[in-house]
């Protein structure tokens, strides 16, 4: 799949990547590791206070979890992403991504005794990156933890269930932008996750150049309200 | 031995549907949400009253707490974990986090261009939020006190109605100063108003 004009790029576990990726084009991301993570951010690259929303996501396509060949909404009311494939059908969006205080059971950690294995919390690393853009904390909002599965329990107060094992090595998912994006992603262990190691799987990145979704494209046909997040990115696009 | 003294009482407003609300709960202050017509969502943000960037995070809430649904005892926290207020008394018994707020777009997405003109909640925060020095990357994914939002072990999500009713209550306790940004939704394509959007009462104690 990788186009001449794609490329390839490995993050390794407990960091964090942004890149701008282009209306049609496709990012593939593979685990290279049991239980890796992306918890992913995502704004419009041409207006930036047009983000994510996975409320609108969620409530829109009537699911508590993220799969294919759903759309990724924006709150706006377009289409930013749509998810294309994925080995998975669940991918979480409900509980977010590890805070410093997250990170206290595995122990001190700090550059000058762990170098550039420092242990970092999923919101650390993506403030990095949002800094990096004239971004910041008011631009946070819902992540996107792709490989991440934590189960509603169907009991009076929604009980959250997170699996375990839940990922392997070389599973994957893969988004097609659906207009001119910013992602921002972060590899650290999600915080649900009882492992008593610091051990972050890393993530493979491939880019690829292509098209917006076709008239017959599967997310278009998945419910009316993903068509009609679709017709509104388009619209903008023209 | 002295009798009770009375806490103070802030402010006593109806919020007419489709309208909304700002203001500032002291720490240990508490403010109740009464659903005066039974069936009403109202669609609620929560900030630090001194550091507005440490808002409500419902991703945050629903994590620190293990469950999805809100009630008696779960702790509102904000994006750093700080708790902005805590549910002290919940006549309802759960209300939503996860369902967010709607808006003309989204509205368009859900229901079709028909509904673009509509009024919406998206709109109403951020009539209040702007006059109160807020804008537009200050609004997150709120709470929907009154609205019934059921998740399934499947991964599903429906909005539905059903757990409130006419004179049902929740109350607040601000655990420290904050900001609350309401707005009583005109939503008329769902159930989440009873396809009736009605005035809510906000009562607010300074203790
Ligand atoms: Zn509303």
């Amino acid at each position: 799949m990788a186009d001449a004009s794609g490329y390839q790029h490995d993050v390794p576990g407990g960091a964090a990547w942004s890149l701008i990726l282009r209306r049609g084009s496709t990012l593939r991301l593979a685990a290279l590791g049991a239980d890796a993570v992306a918890s992913m951010l995502l704004y419009a690259a041409d207006d930036r206070w047009e983000r994510l929303n996975v409320p609108d996501t969620l409530k829109a396509q009537m699911s508590a979890r993220i799969h294919p060949p759903m759309v990724l909404m924006s709150d706006m009311g377009r289409a930013l992403a749509s998810v294309t494939g994925s080995s998975s059908d669940w991918h979480d969006a409900i509980t977010g991504h590890s805070v410093d205080a997250d990170l206290a059971r595995f122990g001190p950690s700090d550059y000058g005794r762990d170098r550039n294995g420092w242990r970092r919390s999923a919101r650390s690393l993506l403030l990095d990156e949002l800094y990096g853009h004239g971004l910041g904390e008011r631009d946070l909002h819902a992540t996107v933890n792709w490989f991440v599965k934590v189960r509603p329990g169907g009991d009076e107060r929604g009980t959250l269930g997170y699996v375990p094992g839940h990922t392997a090595a070389g599973d994957w998912v893969c988004l097609r932008a659906e207009q001119d994006l910013l992602v921002v992603f972060a590899t650290a262990p999600h915080p649900l996750d009882p492992a008593a190691r610091w051990r972050p799987a890393g993530v493979r990145a491939v880019v690829a150049p292509g098209d917006p979704a076709p008239a017959d494209d599967p997310s278009r046909a998945f419910r009316a309200e993903s068509a009609r997040a679709l017709a509104a990115a388009e619209r903008s696009a023209r | 031995m002295s009798a009770p003294v009375d806490p103070e009482v802030l402010f006593d407003v109806t919020v007419a549907a489709g309208d909304g609300w700002l203001g500032e709960i002291p720490a240990g202050g508490r403010l109740r949400i009464v659903d005066l017509h039974g069936n009403q969502a109202v669609d609620t943000l929560l900030y630090d009253a001194r550091d507005t960037a440490n808002r409500y995070s419902a991703v945050d809430t629903v994590r620190a707490q293990g469950s999805a649904y809100l009630t008696t005892g779960s702790v509102l926290r904000s994006v750093r974990l700080d708790p902005l207020a805590t549910i002290v008394d919940d006549t309802c018994g759960r209300h939503d986090t996860l369902g967010g707020a709607c808006a003309k777009e989204s509205n368009v997405v859900r229901y079709g261009e028909h509904t673009r003109h509509q009024h919406a909640c998206r709109s109403t925060f951020l009539r209040y939020a702007v006059a109160g020095g807020l804008e537009k990357r200050d609004l997150t994914h709120n709470i929907n006190f009154f609205m019934n939002v059921p998740l399934t072990e499947a991964g599903g999500l429906t909005f539905e109605d059903g757990v409130s009713a006419p004179g049902k209550h929740v109350e607040l306790r601000a655990e420290r100063d904050i900001l609350v940004l309401i707005s009583n939704c005109p939503q008329v394509n769902n159930p989440c108003n009873g396809y009736d959007p009605t005035p809510v009462r906000l009562l607010g104690w300074a203790s």
